[in-house]
């Protein structure tokens, strides 16, 4: 009966002082699209190609690293923002000619491993060419927080819910509207078919690698601005992982809002019911979370159905 | 298939070969010193600058001196990305290079607890300084490692001091809440025990809030912060945990000048990205930062105008940095102490660990050495291999760190007791038995 | 000329079915197991001590991820969190009951791991794929945590991390600080050599054969009469159990002492491409892999220095990077099925030897 009054307890907690509630919500939806800044990289590759990047996380180093370093060398802004999209779609073209190319028909967890082996390379490169000490990335958003109805918001991350609005927005209309998108779509359905109306599989992939290497930049651009740009930030990709299980692998609209209930969840869990058992639950909080949503629907909340033939 | 085979080829070779190629050099007279660094990798932004000021310190005792009574330090660096698996590896490695390794600083909790075991098989004597195992700054239970000049206990009282001074006495923290923010690992663990006992002394209320690993988003944590409006911070992370916590508690508008980190939280890396957020962040240390100190003209006239250092020019005097020379300092100077009863040779690792455990440091020393006022005399003992060193506090004002305190004394009758139990506890895992000082007298 | 199966002729079942038919085989492994029990006379304390031990746990870890991906198509993260369970219960085991043998403390702390495993295993029956990878995390980042927090597990140790206390086999110390690298890496090489054997005979029976008919077509062979339920939570079970004994073995032969941080995801991660680069559903490639995945950064390490050029150690550990992950791309392309296949080809090569075909 104590356990059952001290798990319950929080839920008083909660009614006892809405305004800080709303302040846990608010923080849960802001790092909820911090994280589904990253996944929407995951799922725009795994939705036109079927390979799980795990590079993702180390493009987001890459393209954060690459931007402030040429901001760091005097060159300004808006340059430096136009070099580093010329790079992550150079990068875009390297990976499809060296990696995706040679390993085409094989099986996923083949290019997974391939993926692997480009993380290591991306990380050892990009410490060689930028360095390795902590750099400060400054978006000229402060990082300060001001008063709404009580309510303590940032700006930084008011900023950031924004551009991944924004985005999503613009990949939605990207995926629906355009050509190129009706031919992602296709590609992601049936690879064979694909080609045989005469989709170029290759210039598909770079499309994607490419748009993915801009997503990975936003998200570098905003978890930079938060942390300074450094190693850790490849780390962020871990953060990612449930947001995409719960989202479904293969759905914009999924990575975003797997992304906010992944957010709030953890929020909510580590605030109220992290101290009754020592804190830090929040990591194995978000996967718990995603798992329990799977085992009702397995391929997440948005995914493609899985049909399986015998 | 000449692809293949090439493969093949490729394979065998980098499997057979591998281990075959770590050659080993002859016998010389330097003293070597393996330098198990960190300059790739996650914690690369505070591994560099203190591997360069162990580096420019060597250095510059070789060229400026000749070496220690003419006996030059040799050093080989090794990067262990601060993984332990690495650690181990560079170590056993190292370990009988050039005549064998004569001291080893592990500069990671996890690789120092790996090496304490073999220390003692090795006779090599492990220098763990301010960090690893607090329990073997009792020299009876382990002899062969010395983490002076003060530990992470010792320092955990030294903060409640601080704060205690600050508010007007230790009596005024009654009623005052003080919030410990730690990394979610034994390093960040180990203040725990000692705030909780001051805690019950004192009457403040004490909250614990452990940052899982490696601490990139920490919006939990900062919203309890904000419900519960602590008084004090005290903070013992690591990585870029120091710097995303230095970001939220400006971003929350938390007065930083009640926000102090341990000796691992409070450098220039840490402050960095926060920009101007950050000022007012008070950190603890056991040396001075910045080069008002005439080991540092030293270093400039004799290392970087003859381009011969190890960093950049602007990073000498970074806190790390200082950090690094200090180590090296503390190393020279046992050498020294060493040849003092052995003789003017590269001392063997048995010697050494001799030589610290009898290092005495005065004040009239650090004057000759040009560091005067850089760091506080320190008297290692048998029993002792902690020095009880005090702290200082210093406060980074947007542009650099300065000392804004007095040395302050840890609370040696709350800390040492308790080191000295916890040090039967972990002696006794190993096998080892309790070494009697007088009879080393 | 020499590998050839002329002449030979099977009289019995048992002889076919054997796990090495042509006597030219049994006799390469019986040089190997001699060279391999030979190597501590020979090998120095850094072969041993950094190279050999690390090698055989990790291949037993590797062994055990290997039947649970790559014969039961289960692909799981958690790796290192039932890595974990097994050196802390073999940790609680030994402290609790000193005079207990260390194997079977060894093995008892496998079961725990085992137990453990197959709660985790649970969502198999109803997830599948990558989403089942990215579920087994819950299970590493669970257990990791739980280790952290519950003190309990390292006897409130204030250093929080776990020491092997010395122990003995037969009279010779093999773990703890006066433990010699040698009999650690006898002890280490007797486990994963036995257990390996073990695996290959239980790939190669009932229980193999329905694990693999799950990875294959599992609707197709649950209408033929495998059960899912069992096949899948027993190779939770049978993988959990590997690991549990290769984690028991990173602590108490490998580094002697460790904190939750050795067993975190990273560990997880990398024994995962030990068996993708090893070859999936191979217990050569486990072997394989895990060689290569731990040689190949020490040699180019050390690749440097042998050919004279004093490389700076940062800039010579992103090369080293950079040329891992080159690599590692590079075999994949060159052979996508791993290591195991390239033996497996060379071996055919040998076969026709001189002939080119």
């Amino acid at each position: 009966m104590g356990a059952l009054g001290a798990v319950l307890a929080p839920f008083a907690e909660m009614a006892a002082s809405p305004l800080f509630l709303a302040e846990v919500l608010i923080g849960g939806v802001a790092a909820g699209l911090l994280y589904a800044l990253v996944a929407l990289g995951f799922v725009l590759i795994f939705k036109a190609s079927g390979v799980f990047n795990f590079a993702q996380g180390v493009m987001v180093l890459f393209a954060a690293l690459t931007l402030v370093g040429l901001m760091d060398r005097g060159v300004p802004a808006l340059l430096a923002l136009a070099l580093t999209i010329a790079v992550m779609i150079l990068l875009a073209f390297a990976i499809e000619r060296v990696v995706l190319r040679p390993l085409v028909n094989q099986a996923p967890i083949i290019l997974f491993m391939a993926t692997i082996g480009l993380t290591f390379f991306l990380e050892g490169f990009g410490e060689m060419v930028w360095g390795a000490n902590v750099k400060r990335l400054d978006v000229g958003i402060p990082d300060t927080s001001f008063k709404v109805a009580g309510l303590l918001v940032n700006r930084l991350e008011l900023a950031a819910a924004l551009t991944a609005a924004v985005l999503v927005t613009v990949l939605a209309i990207f995926f629906q509207k355009t050509r190129i998108g009706r031919a992602l779509r296709a590609v992601a359905d049936d690879h064979e078919a694909a080609l045989s109306i005469g989709i170029p599989l290759k210039t598909i992939w770079v499309v994607v690698w490419s748009v993915s290497g801009l997503v990975a930049l936003a998200a570098g651009i905003m978890w930079g601005a938060k942390s300074g740009v450094q190693f850790s930030l490849s780390l962020i990709a871990l953060k990612a992982l449930p947001v995409l299980i719960l989202g479904g692998f293969t759905s914009v609209p999924g990575a975003i809002v797997g992304g906010i209930m992944i957010g709030i969840g953890e929020k909510v869990a580590e605030v109220y019911w992290g101290p009754l058992v020592g804190g830090a639950i929040e990591n194995w909080f978000a996967y718990v979370m995603a798992l329990g949503f799977l085992l009702v629907r397995p391929q997440g909340l948005f995914g493609e159905r899985i049909i399986e033939r015998v | 298939m000449d692809l293949r085979r090439f493969a093949i080829g490729v394979l065998i070779l980098a499997l057979v070969s591998g281990p075959l190629v770590t050659a080993a050099l002859g016998q010389s007279r330097a003293a070597f010193v393996p330098l198990l660094v960190y300059r790739t990798g996650p914690y690369a932004p505070s591994g560099i600058p203190i591997a360069n000021g162990f580096v420019d310190y060597f250095t510059l005792v070789n060229e400026r001196d000749g070496g220690v009574n003419g006996v030059k330090i040799a050093w080989e660096e090794c990067e262990t990305q601060y993984d332990t698996k690495q650690g181990v590896e560079c170590y056993e490695r190292l370990k009988g290079k050039s005549g064998g390794a004569v001291v080893v600083n592990p500069y990671s909790t996890g690789i120092t607890y790996q090496l304490i075991p073999k220390a003692a098989v090795d006779n090599i004597p492990v220098f763990s300084m301010g960090y690893g195992m607090t329990a073997a700054a009792d020299g009876r239970w382990f002899p062969w490692v010395f983490n002076f000049p003060t530990t992470y206990w010792s320092q955990a009282s030294a903060v409640i001091r601080y704060i205690g001074q600050q508010e007007g006495g230790l009596e005024k923290l009654k009623g005052k809440k003080i919030a410990h923010i730690f990394h979610n690992s034994p390093y960040g663990k180990e203040a725990n025990p000692t705030l909780e006992d001051l805690a019950s002394k004192y009457g403040f209320e004490l909250t614990l809030l452990a940052v899982d690993h490696p601490g990139q988003e920490q919006k939990s944590t900062w919203l309890q912060v904000r419900r519960l409006s602590p008084d004090w911070i005290f903070m013992s992370g690591w990585g870029v945990m120091n710097q995303v916590a230095i970001k939220e508690a400006a971003a929350i508008g938390f007065k930083m000048d009640r926000f102090i980190g341990n000796w691992w939280s409070a450098s220039d890396a840490d402050v960095v990205p926060a920009g101007d957020g950050a000022k007012g962040y008070k950190g603890a240390t056991f040396h001075a930062p910045g080069t008002n100190f005439k080991v540092h003209q030293d270093i400039f006239r004799v290392l970087y105008d003859k381009g011969k250092g190890a960093g950049k020019k602007e990073a000498v005097g970074e806190v790390l940095y200082n950090r690094g020379i200090v180590n090296a300092m503390f190393t020279v100077e046992a050498i020294r102490t060493a040849m003092a009863k052995f003789g003017n040779k590269a001392p063997t690792g048995e010697q050494l660990r001799w030589g610290f455990e009898n290092l005495n440091l005065t004040d009239k020393r650090l004057d000759e050495l040009g560091m005067k006022g850089f760091t506080h005399p320190v008297k290692v003992t048998c029993e002792d291999h902690e020095g009880n060193g005090p702290v200082l506090f210093e406060q980074w004002d947007g542009k650099k760190w300065t000392i804004v305190s007095d040395w302050i004394a840890p609370m040696r009758d709350v800390v040492r007791p308790k080191l000295e139990a916890a040090a039967v506890e972990e002696g006794k895992k190993l096998g080892y038995t309790q070494r009697d000082c007088s009879k080393e007298k | 000329m020499i590998y050839r199966e002329a002449g030979q002729f099977k009289s019995t079942y048992a002889s076919d079915q054997a796990i090495f038919p042509i006597p030219q085989d049994r006799v390469f492994v019986l040089l190997v197991a001699a060279v391999a029990l030979l190597v501590p006379a020979v090998a120095s304390e850094y072969w041993l001590q950094a190279v050999l031990i690390p090698v055989l746990v990790y291949a037993m870890a590797a062994i055990g991820l290997d039947l649970l991906t790559g014969y039961a198509g289960q692909l799981s993260l958690g790796t290192g969190g039932f890595m974990a369970v097994g050196a802390y219960s073999a940790f609680k085991l030994t402290t609790a009951f000193p005079d207990v043998n260390i194997i079977v403390v060894f093995l008892a702390s496998g079961l725990v791991a085992s137990a453990v495993g197959i709660v985790f295993g649970i969502p198999s029956l109803r997830i599948k794929g990558f989403y089942l990878a990215v579920a087994t995390l819950a299970a590493q980042f669970f257990l990791v945590w739980l280790f952290n927090k519950v003190a309990w597990f390292v006897n409130y140790a204030p250093s929080g991390t776990i020491t092997a206390p010395p122990r003995s086999v037969l009279g010779v110390m093999v773990t703890g600080p006066e433990a010699t690298p040698g009999a650690r890496y006898l002890v280490a090489l007797i486990l994963v050599a036995v257990f390996a054997l073990a695996a290959k005979n239980l790939v190669r029976g009932r229980v193999g054969r329905t694990w693999m008919a799950i990875r294959d077509r599992d609707i197709a062979a649950e209408i033929i009469g495998v059960r899912p339920l069992s096949a899948k939570l027993s190779a939770f079970a049978v993988s959990s159990f590997y690991c549990g004994v290769a984690g028991a073995e990173l602590v108490f032969l490998y580094l002697g002492s460790a904190e939750t941080l050795a067993f975190d995801i990273q560990l997880s991660f990398l024994v995962l491409f030990m068996v993708i680069i090893g070859g999936l559903g191979s217990i050569l490639g486990s072997f394989l892999g895990a060689a290569f995945i731990l040689l190949l950064p020490i040699f180019l390490t050390n690749a440097p220095h042998a050919v004279g050029l004093k490389l700076p150690v940062a800039l010579a550990k992103q090369l080293e990077l950079m040329a891992f992950g080159a690599l590692i791309v590079f075999f994949l392309i060159v052979e996508p099925h791993g290591l195991a296949r390239l033996w497996q080809i060379s071996k055919e090569k040998l076969r026709l030897w001189p002939f080119p075909h």
